[in-house]
């Protein structure tokens, strides 16, 4: 008799927790199908307030605004080049970084730790910082400044190290120690090959924050040639500068205000398109290795 | 000098741990290189808080003028304003969008059905990928009182359209809310994680008992998931005053300004925009005096109260 009370009590417990998450899931997923019905629709529909779920009017007029304009393709390669070459020296770094900080054996490496996590509660502060690299480092205006002050990422040190401490067997490390392989050997031929998964979400953490900064290029880039695709995409979307861009002769105000109108849809899905899709290809060593690399730490 | 002269050299200068893992050394030295030229030098910068900085005297030679700065700093009518919106929006974030993730990851954790679970993990998670520059051209798309979604629904109801973005007092709800439409899933996985690895036969053992799910929620997930909530919920108010700059200089605008000028923007402004280094520089060095006394704080106290801490 029991049983079964608390079996009705399950159900009405799952249904609920059921009902609930598909909630969330609506709520979370409309506003992206919103703005890529959007983007789709001619503009006219979405002043007048017609689109709600699906596109209006099929177009692709917005997105050829976009993808002809020279702004935004030169943002789009300058982020590329920063997020390629930013997230191989991330991963190089931190790789030695956390590989170093991973072996017992090797003295020091509460100090290195103590230094790397010091900067974690306290550091320069922004004019400081701006005033050391403009002056003393040279990086002001200048492209590494989007590779080098973020090469590595101290949390993702801290995992990484985790992920060599626990995933990596010391054993077969010192199977190569005595067929007289080297640290670095080692390193290459034995800890990378089994570090598949953690590469991966490293590469997707740094990847991502690569592409999404602006933060760096607003403060330490001058020239606009140099900006990556945030930086373009601000102007149109905080600033709503888009005059020069809807351009056109012979169309008059009020169709340029309604071009402006769909093209921030479409400025919005071209350059988040690439993350998107980057991350269901990770996603199955994602949560893996975030596992083994957070807990146990 | 002979080949084995020369060895008996290094033998005497250096301990065996480093002769034998001498190309470790050589793994961290770019890595310590990093750490010491791009965080360390930077706090040499930090003595202009104390001086008059003339760009033509350079850091070393601008003169010294004590805690000139600081006072001016906290005489400022603007002081008790920066404070009170930087805590208020960190505490407002903490109180609304940091128990969330965890009640996630706990309706989550009950789904058995497998497409479900892949399809509410990947959904939820999407978001948190979006930058925040396109996050906030959203929230302004959507906000927009001519065209935006949020305000042709509320002309439906026959309602008159609300400047969101202008109001001050919205601003903090808009930012918070935003956040937790963004972030919620992603920092569910830490929870989602724990809750993985419980022992299976703590359940077995509770259902054997007679336990009913609820029972099992909250006799064996939730104590599971204290000590990394614990842990997290030290981060967040250690970094109280520590509320990011991108997106509020992103959602800023002249008129909610009253409700959105927050420390680290008011630094931008008057130190990148205003040139006034030495005194930004102070303000900054306020703030994370401050963050960092927090952070030790709460660090001590999670200690006494759970067992666990930072360090």
């Amino acid at each position: 008799m029991e049983h079964k009370i608390a079996g009705w009590g399950d159900r009405i417990f799952t249904i609920v927790i059921y009902t609930i998450l598909s909630i969330i899931m609506l709520v979370t997923l409309y506003p992206l199908i919103y703005i890529l019905s959007a983007s789709f629709s001619d503009p006219l529909y979405i002043a007048k307030g017609e689109v709600w779920l699906l596109p209006k009017d099929f177009t692709f007029s917005a997105y050829q605004k976009v993808l002809s304009n020279a702004d935004i393709l030169t943002g789009y390669r300058n982020s590329l080049i920063y997020l390629v070459l930013g997230t191989t020296i991330n991963i190089v770094m931190t790789t030695m970084g956390a590989y170093v900080l991973s072996r017992k054996d090797f003295k020091g490496r509460y100090v290195l730790a103590l230094l790397f996590t010091f900067t974690l509660l306290f550091n320069g502060g922004l004019i400081p910082t701006y005033l050391i690299y403009k002056n003393m480092l040279g990086l002001y205006n200048n492209l590494w400044v989007m590779i080098i002050p973020s090469a590595i990422s101290v949390w993702n040190l801290i995992i990484m190290r985790t992920y060599f401490q626990n995933s990596i067997p010391i054993e077969m490390q010192e199977a190569a120690f005595m067929d007289g392989c080297s640290n670095i050997r080692t390193l290459t031929s034995i800890v990378l090959p089994l570090s598949k998964p953690i590469i991966a979400v490293m590469a997707l953490y740094y990847g991502v924050a690569h592409w999404n900064s602006y933060f760096t290029a607003l403060i330490y880039l001058n020239d606009h040639w140099r900006f990556p695709l945030q930086m373009v995409i601000r102007s149109i979307l905080i600033q709503e500068d888009m005059s020069a861009m809807a351009g056109g002769e012979g169309e008059s105000l009020m169709q340029q205000l309604l071009l402006i109108e769909g093209m921030r849809y479409a400025v919005i899905v071209v350059s988040s398109l690439p993350m998107l899709l980057l991350y269901p290809l990770v996603q199955k060593h994602f949560v893996k290795g975030v596992m083994m690399g957070a807990i146990k730490g | 000098m002979t080949p084995g002269e020369d060895r008996g050299l290094v033998k005497s200068v250096f301990p065996r741990s480093v002769r034998k893992n001498w190309d470790l050394y050589l793994l961290a030295l770019p890595v310590v290189a990093y750490f010491i030229i791009i965080k360390y030098l930077p706090m040499y910068g930090i003595q202009i808080a104390f001086k008059d900085f003339s760009v033509s005297k350079g850091i070393w030679d601008s003169e010294w003028v004590g805690f000139k700065h600081f006072i001016r700093f906290f005489n400022n009518y603007q002081f008790w304003t920066l404070i009170k919106n930087t805590i208020g929006i960190s505490l407002f974030q903490i109180l609304v969008a940091f128990p969330l993730p965890i009640i996630f990851a706990l309706m989550v954790n009950e789904v058995r059905t497998k497409w479900f679970k892949k399809s509410i993990q990947s959904i939820t998670f999407m978001p948190h990928f979006l930058s925040m520059v396109v996050l906030v051209g959203m929230i302004m798309a959507f906000l927009s009182p001519s065209t935006g979604l949020i305000n042709n629904i509320l002309r439906l109801f026959g309602q008159e359209p609300i400047y969101f973005m202008t109001e001050p007092d919205m601003f903090k709800s808009i930012y918070v809310f935003s956040d937790i439409w963004q972030n919620m899933g992603f920092s569910s996985i830490l929870y989602i994680a724990v809750l993985a690895n419980i022992d299976k036969q703590l359940y077995e053992a509770a259902m054997i008992d007679g336990a009913n799910k609820l029972q099992r929620l909250i006799h064996i997930a939730i104590p599971c998931l204290i000590p990394t909530a614990i842990i997290m919920l030290i981060f967040q108010f250690g970094s109280i005053m520590d509320i990011g700059f991108e997106k509020i200089y992103l959602m800023q605008n002249d008129l909610n300004k009253p409700s959105s000028n927050v420390i680290s923007t008011y630094v931008y402004e008057t130190g990148l925009l205003g040139s006034q280094f030495s005194f930004s520089a102070a303000v900054g060095l306020f703030n994370s005096v401050i963050n960092f006394i927090l952070i030790i704080i709460v660090n001590q106290i999670a200690k006494r109260v759970s067992s666990t801490s930072l360090w």
